[in-house]
């Protein structure tokens, strides 16, 4: 009971010193929420890089065009070889012999059947196919395979596809940085928030040592403070982040400039983002009152 | 043991000030104690030693047991839950009222509202202020200011009471007032009273122990003792 009773009166000092230096304070929540609408960002963003990245891995397939007239054992080794570089998903790689795609052609096109009926040699290449494990090094992981022996040529979806999926990785880790720094930013404007309300209030501070308050009930008012400052900053961005996505993802169709680029559901997303954000939010609030209460309130 | 034990006292400010040099002193429980002494002698820092405002150098400060001058920062407070202070300036909260400020420490230890009123009201009864509670203190007079700051201090039933000038605003009636009220505490409720002044009168009149300093030492302590001015030689 005593415990509910200093922690409720912790909540209600707290929340009249929000209020009694509102502009003060209202300059921390609005830091705030800046860096939660970016943090909001960041983690969206990264969300549809990861989800464009394994979209992406998924589709982008690497045909291998083999020599013609390459006997079984040729094949054979070509196939370790490929299998045994790092970025080739083994599970995907697959050979496909002349009789096969002629097969599978035929089954597919009566015209094209009849055309293979009319020759007598196969016109067809042998193939491998299979995927990348990482995209990034599609390029690299290409012109080392076509140096392989009996590897005609070497189709593979746009290589325009692993670049946006660096940049994209590239923009995603500025967004982290930026994050990082608001995150800084904002922690110090809360800290300094907190050490005027406690400059403001050091004539009652002092009384309360006096008359023998615990340090505890002294310093939750001030720890609660940071809290709600971080909490009310998170209010705006959670509905940005909710609405905003969703929007945005209705507004342009689920996928951006190509099929490749597909968004991630809104629903799948934007609550775990929300709850991140107030999370992030309390806990920087919190973290700037630790620190004012740390270096000001000398107890 | 005696009830506040001081040993080999020594207090020097940070700034190199020395406000007292090897002060010993005994004071029983529910004793009444002067403290007197020309200005800057080093009353008020006796007083802080004994509620752990101020840390000693050298030598031991005892409160009922408890070695003062070992506490940790963080159980200073315990301290102060058995102590209540008196001060000249009153130090209210302004923005309260007289039964806000009064039910302060009590509420800031978590007490329930039950408990609270109980205490604020007996505190009340003891200085005499039933008709101001929904006052602030600026629409008080000094002498009611200070009635209120000795119910905060007497709010939570401490075993010692410390005053420093608590008259030393107030006119000689109203300091007479604030006196007996003091002295009527010492005995009903049997804390131990430690105070210091300038007042003579008030020092005469009472006729209890007064320990008299000078530049940081006990200079004389005579019971039922009177006003004195100690000169250098
Ligand atoms: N916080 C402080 N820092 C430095 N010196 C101090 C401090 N407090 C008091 N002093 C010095 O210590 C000495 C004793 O001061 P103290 O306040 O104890 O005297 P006092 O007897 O209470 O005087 P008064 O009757 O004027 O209240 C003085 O020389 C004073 O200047
Ligand atoms: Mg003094």
């Amino acid at each position: 009971m005593r415990i509910i009773r200093i922690f409720t009166r912790g909540i209600r000092v707290a929340f009249k010193s929000v209020f009694r230096n509102l502009s003060l304070s209202l300059a921390s929540i609005s830091s705030t929420s800046i860096t939660l609408v970016i943090v909001g960002l960041a983690i969206l963003f990264t969300f549809n890089v990861n989800s464009i990245t394994k979209h992406i891995e998924d589709v982008l397939t690497v045909i291998v065009f083999v020599d013609k007239n390459v006997t079984d054992e040729e094949i054979n080794d070509l196939k370790t070889k490929i299998n045994s570089n790092d970025n080739v998903n083994k599970e995907t790689l697959e050979y496909r012999s002349q009789d096969y795609l002629k097969e599978q052609l035929s089954a597919k096109d009566d015209d094209l059947k009849k055309v293979f009926e009319t020759l007598d040699t196969n016109p067809l290449q042998a193939t491998f196919v299979f995927r990348v494990s990482d995209v990034k090094k599609i390029d690299e992981t290409v012109k080392e395979i076509e140096q392989y022996d009996h590897v005609d040529y070497i189709k593979y979806g746009e290589s325009l596809a692993s670049k946006l999926v660096s940049m994209l990785e590239v923009i995603r880790n500025a967004c982290v940085i930026t994050v990082i720094a608001l995150i800084l930013v904002t922690i110090f404007l809360i800290s300094n928030t907190i050490k005027i309300t406690i400059f403001s209030r050091r004539h009652e501070l002092s009384i309360m040592r006096l008359v023998g308050t615990s340090n505890t009930v002294i310093k939750l008012p001030f720890l609660f403070e940071g809290f709600i400052i971080g909490i009310i900053g998170s209010i705006i961005p959670v509905l940005l982040n909710i609405f905003g996505y969703t929007f945005f993802y209705d507004y342009v169709g689920g996928d951006l400039f190509s099929e490749l680029i597909v968004l991630v559901n809104p629903n799948s997303i934007v609550y775990t983002t929300s709850l991140v954000l107030v999370l992030v939010g309390g806990l920087v609030g919190m973290f700037g009152s630790v620190n004012a209460v740390r270096r000001y309130l000398k107890i | 043991m005696a009830f506040i034990e001081l040993n080999h006292v020594f207090k020097t400010y940070k700034n190199g000030v020395s406000a007292l040099a090897d002060i010993n002193l005994q004071i029983n429980k529910g004793e009444f104690v002067f403290i007197i002494g020309e200005s800057g002698s080093g009353k008020s820092t006796l007083n802080k030693l004994l509620y752990r405002e101020e840390k000693v150098n050298k030598g031991n400060v005892m409160v009922g047991g408890v070695n003062v001058s070992k506490l940790k920062n963080g159980n200073v407070y315990k301290l102060r839950r058995k102590v209540g202070v008196v001060f000249q300036d009153f130090k209210l909260l302004p923005k309260l009222t007289v039964y806000e400020n009064i039910a302060y420490p009590l509420e800031s230890y978590g007490l329930d509202n039950k408990t609270i009123r109980e205490r604020v009201m007996e505190a009340v009864n003891r200085v005499g202020l039933k008709e101001k509670l929904r006052s602030y203190p600026d629409q008080l007079s000094g002498g009611e200011q200070q009635r209120v700051c000795i119910a905060r201090a007497i709010v939570n039933k401490p075993k010692l009471i410390i005053c420093d000038e608590p008259t030393g605003d107030l006119d000689p009636k109203m300091s007479r007032e604030i006196m007996d009220v003091i002295d009527k505490i010492n005995t009903e409720m049997g804390s131990t009273v430690i105070m210091s002044t300038h007042d003579k009168e008030i020092v005469n009149r009472m006729k209890k122990r007064v320990v008299c300093i000078h530049r940081g030492v006990v200079v004389s302590d005579q019971e039922k003792g009177k006003y004195i001015e100690y000169e250098d030689n």
